[in-house]
């Protein structure tokens, strides 16, 4: 579906200033807004570049569950229509589209970014501009921890309890390892993860001993010197927070050279390569999702959602859905239940800037897994789902077992605090206290 | 046409400002080209002695960068802007001096290599630069003046609008001036220039800071602009899209930067609202149409008509 | 020196079986775009999508052979029929169509041709393959590892790794040379290289020799594209990385020379899994730090001559 410029923006673009409805746009904080005639949502993802893998699946759930509710009626009775911005060009580019899309198309929600720079770079605007951005698919601690945004709201998951529902699960899974190695993409993500993971393990299990840290180029697609390093120092577990086209390559690579028969692999972001890995996953590695939203979850709070959700994207696409796609719905899924809210606030009433942000903190919103909280901060709480990569018949890839939930409150860094702080307060009977098999095991 | 240089860039600044007033989100986008055109400028008067930098963007985000690491100290915009100029001068000098002694593909890899290596470090000093998160600008100062945001992109633009007309004035005195004409002679036969006693390195080594001086400016309102610096202003494709802005402006003169560098913005902007996923392949096919029949650039374009409205 | 060589020097023996392989992917790309540029004296950028869409392709009619039921050789023997494919149908198309129109042009406007071309076959390719990572390695696990005696240790190398690649580029390099002194074709194309002016004035029909010469060029792109294909996940971008790693061998090795290409082609892959082993941090800048350092030494490069100075 492709959208056409509005009448709005040729006309600037020509430099008729007459035009009043150029003006008026971003301004609408305090003012009383009418219903709209659409409620239009602006969404930066990439579309392309290396982090599309995750960008154009996040964008095809925002189109297919944009038609499913404005086929039930829309939000509050308006129909949703979504204007999508490309995050690969750079900040400029993606700072001067968040600008357009509040000043001159007039959205009245934003969904910013998958990427960690993105989001650190919309964040400070949605304050300037007062305008509710919702974070739908970053996972930097950085948002929260070091300033206020009272405008911005994360609707998923991040960093810390991503990494540490794994190490969790490690700890528990194989509590005599002595030696680790890490191979992870040498940007942000890469390093923050790693920060986080070591500042958990020295607390949980001092001693470790860490015999490489291994940060190759981003986007590479050469991971063979990197094992044959592995191969020869055999550590007892190998951890990777890389993703995309890299993970898939490391994992087949490693798989190739029979590196799983030497070492345990711990992959907290397994779960949208899968698919792609097909049967060569090599059972028995702990693997997670970013969140709790499995495709073979054993007790989701609403199963049929859950399947719904699933074979509606199937049908779409052909491909099944992965964790940007599963964040994407958190995000529209939790923009319904702001505007229920807000409305209901205001007894029927359209809510403008300020109270749908309002509407927002402490907000509860279900998905077919679980219910996820909006915490004072703006960050949600999401629950973790960590296991061990199984094959089986009903699906062609491999997907847990043997998983554990961890509920988001028992890994979330407490509000107030930086996640590196907290990391060290840990203690090691947390490993047995902070989550819950689930399912037969 | 080159008599009506003057009135047609006073014009065409007038007309941003119309522009600008018309619609907020433009002004950022036409502070963002202004910067842009600063450093493709730099970028045209290398051309005019026939020398391609593939790497460019390494004095924008020098300059970027050297505004985001010192804005929580000089906190003033007026005071980051020279030095950020300052900086990325003297690192164009330094590397001046190094490149200047090759020519063609070498110049112009020995260019992109740099750069790239540049580009290496921001990611990989990840406890400095913060990698690929990149670093947040706070709202600078401007003359001592806490303004609030709209305010203080209205002077950034105006900042910007003043030192484009400037560095603009200046360009087309230097390639009046004898250094300036002596560009064209290492284009064509530079032995020659030898022969007359004009050291083709000096002559140069002079175009190349200042032409980073102007790459340096360019990044350091960019920085202040966007106010989020990422290494992706260093990547080797941003210092493709310089000379791409160039040559879609046109080499043949000092409005053409400028003018590429509009039209390369507004060009991205309605590309990604109609097709988002294809803005690139838009770009590219413009890119593609201008050179193929249009080589002179927009620029040239304006002039053929201009001449033909003179002769008729 | 001894010590640390006693130490290390079996770790060092690995990172050479490591930098091997690397370097002969890295040497197929570079080599077509020396020689592209050597004849044609253009800096092809779009190089790096025709090493793209000849992996995509690799990988594209490896599944659809293995799903046509026929076995992993099959798939081994795609590799070439892609690369041929694709540089048999874009070369002269791209060279016939657009290039050709831009011959009597600056320098400038030619290298920005072929980066438009760039701009519009990134999103060409994604538009054909999708954005999921695409991968295909049949031949290569069908042609199993090879265990390297480490200490008392074994490493298993994939033999696709240890023999097929430094094979298929040691076959290019000496096909190169046979083709480049010892036909006829070759010939006119070296002396192309070495004076244009002259060539054509003896006759030499340049329009020919460049559509040719592109052609095998953009051949040799998609054929190490091809070949990395059954070790690498394919996802969009991978052709921008490639490129910019060719260009450094293309100014180390001096202008269309295809020795030149190997040997830097060599350094570049050598250079990098040391500095994997023993300082990582310099791993991503290891291909320009080398190009500054031979630039300074030889300023045409390693195999360049110096241009007579015209008047």
């Amino acid at each position: 579906m492709a959208e056409f410029p509005s009448l709005t923006r040729r006309a600037a673009l020509l430099g008729a200033a007459a035009s009043g409805s150029l003006l008026m746009a971003g301004s609408g904080a305090e003012a009383q807004p009418q219903r709209p005639s659409e409620l239009k949502i602006g969404i930066t993802t990439f579309l392309s570049g290396p982090a599309s893998v995750f960008g154009v699946p996040g964008r095809q759930a925002a189109d297919m569950l944009i038609e499913e509710i404005n086929r039930e009626g829309g939000i509050g009775g308006v129909p949703l229509r979504a204007f999508y911005v490309d995050e690969a060009p750079g900040t400029d580019h993606l700072v001067g589209e968040y600008r357009r899309l509040v000043q001159s198309e007039g959205v009245h929600v934003m969904f910013a970014s998958i990427s960690s720079g993105s989001c650190l770079a919309c964040t400070p605007l949605s304050d300037e501009l007062r305008k509710t951005t919702v974070l739908w698919d970053c996972g930097t601690q950085r948002i929260f921890e070091e300033a206020r945004h009272p405008f911005a709201f994360r609707t998923q998951g991040y960093g810390t309890p991503e990494i540490l529902a794994p190490l969790l699960y490690l700890l528990q899974h194989r509590p005599d390892f002595r030696t680790l190695a890490v191979i992870n993409q040498d940007y942000a993500w890469g390093r923050d993860s790693w920060e986080l993971w070591k500042t958990a393990m020295d607390a949980l299990k001092p001693g470790v001993r860490v015999v490489a840290e291994l940060f190759p180029r981003f986007n590479s697609t050469d991971f063979s010197t990197e094992i044959t390093r592995m191969l020869a120092l055999r550590p007892d577990v190998i951890l990777s927070t890389s993703w995309g086209g890299e993970l898939v390559t490391l994992i087949r690579q490693a798989s190739e050279r029979r590196l799983f028969e030497r070492s345990l692999f711990v992959l907290p972001v397994a779960e949208a390569s899968l698919p792609q890995l097909g049967r060569t996953m090599p059972a028995g590695q702990i693997i997670g999702a970013r969140g709790d939203h499995w495709i073979n979850h054993p007790e989701p709070r609403d199963p049929q959602a859950l399947r719904r959700f699933v074979e509606g994207y199937r049908q779409r696409t052909n491909e099944w859905p992965i964790y940007p796609c599963h964040h994407m719905a958190q995000a529209m899924w939790a923009l319904r239940a702001a505007y229920k809210r807000a409305i209901e606030a205001k007894g029927g009433g359209w809510p403008n800037d300020q109270e749908l942000a309002q509407a927002f903190r402490g907000l509860e919103f279900p998905t077919p897994t679980a219910t996820i909280t909006i915490r004072e901060d703006g960050q949600g709480l999401e629950d973790q789902i960590v296991g061990l990569s199984s094959h089986g018949d009903r699906f062609p890839y491999a997907v847990p077992e043997k998983m554990i939930l961890y509920p988001a409150a028992n890994v979330s860094t407490p509000v107030g605090q930086k996640s590196t702080d907290w990391l060290r307060t840990l203690k090691p009977e947390m490993v047995q206290q902070a989550g819950r098999p689930l399912g037969a095991g | 046409m080159r008599r009506a240089e003057p009135l047609l860039a006073l014009a065409a600044a007038a007309a941003m400002v119309v522009a600008a007033l018309a619609a907020p989100w433009l002004k950022f986008v036409l502070t963002i080209a202004l910067a842009k055109g600063m450093a493709a400028l730099g970028i045209m008067l290398l051309l005019r002695a026939g020398q391609v930098s593939f790497g460019h963007a390494l004095y924008v985000s020098f300059g970027a960068y050297t505004v985001a690491f010192l804005a929580p100290t000089l906190r003033d915009s007026l005071l980051l802007l020279p030095v950020a100029a300052a900086m990325a001068t003297a690192l164009g000098l330094v590397v001046g001096l190094f490149v200047s002694r090759y020519r063609q593909i070498f110049f112009g890899m020995l260019n992109l290599a740099l750069s790239m290596v540049f580009f290496s470090l921001l990611e990989k000093l990840y406890h400095i630069t913060h990698g690929t998160d990149g670093i947040r600008v706070a709202l600078p100062t401007m003359l001592g003046q806490a303004l609030e945001r709209t305010s203080f992109e209205w002077a950034i633009f105006g900042v910007a609008l003043a030192l484009a007309l400037l560095f603009g004035w200046f360009a087309r005195a230097y390639l009046d001036a004898p250094m300036g004409q002596a560009l064209a002679g290492i284009k064509t036969r530079e032995t020659r220039l030898e022969f007359m006693g004009v050291p083709a390195r000096h002559v140069l080594l002079s175009a190349y800071v200042l032409s980073a001086l102007m790459a340096g400016c360019g990044g350091a309102i960019i920085a202040m602009t966007t106010r989020h610096v990422t290494p992706l202003l260093a990547y080797w494709t941003a210092s493709g899209e310089l000379v791409f802005i160039a040559i879609l402006g046109g080499a043949g003169g000092v409005i053409g930067p400028f003018l590429g560098a509009v039209t390369y913005e507004l060009v991205r902007v309605y590309a990604a609202a109609i097709l988002a996923e294809a803005w690139q392949a838009i770009l590219g096919t413009v890119l593609l149409l201008v050179i193929l029949f249009a080589p002179g650039g927009l620029w040239g374009m304006l002039a053929a008509l201009f001449r033909r409205r003179r002769a008729a | 020196m001894v010590a640390w060589f006693e130490q290390n020097g079996l770790l060092l023996g690995l990172a050479l079986l490591d930098g091997l392989a690397y370097a002969a992917l890295v040497f197929l790309v570079a080599v077509g775009l020396n020689l592209v540029f050597g004849v044609l004296r253009i800096l092809n950028v779009a190089h790096g999508s025709l090493y793209a869409i000849g992996a995509y392709t690799a990988a594209s009619l490896g599944i659809a052979l293995a799903a046509g039921g026929l076995g992993p050789w099959a798939s081994l023997v795609a590799l070439v029929v892609a690369a041929a494919v694709v540089g048999a149908v874009l070369g002269p198309l791209i060279e016939g169509l657009i290039l050709r129109r831009i011959y009597g042009q600056e320098e400038v406007l030619q290298l920005l041709v072929t980066f438009a071309l760039f701009m519009i076959l990134e999103d060409v390719q994604k538009l054909v393959w999708g954005v999921q990572p695409v991968h295909h390695d049949a031949g290569l696990r069908w042609l199993g590892t090879v265990d390297v005696p480490f200490g008392g240790d074994v490493i298993p190398f994939t033999a696709y790794q240890l023999y097929v690649l430094p094979g298929v580029a040691l076959l290019t390099l000496a096909g190169l040379a046979w083709f480049l002194r010892r036909t006829l074709t070759g010939r006119v194309i070296v002396a192309v290289t070495t004076d244009r002016e002259a060539a054509t004035a003896m006759g030499i029909d340049a329009r020919r020799v460049f559509l040719l010469t592109f052609t095998f060029g953009a051949a040799l792109a998609a054929l190490g594209g091809a070949l990395s294909s059954p070790t690498a996940a394919l996802v969009p971008g991978i052709g921008a990385q490639t490129i910019v790693l060719s260009f450094a061998v293309v100014a180390i090795a001096g202008l269309g020379q295809i020795e030149g290409a190997a040997l830097s082609a060599l350094m570049i892959g050598l250079g990098r899994s040391i500095a994997v082993y023993f300082a990582p941090e310099f791993e991503v800048v290891m291909p320009y730090l080398i190009m500054v350092a031979v630039l300074l030494v030889r300023p045409q490069g390693l195999f360049g001559t110096t241009e007579t100075r015209r008047v």
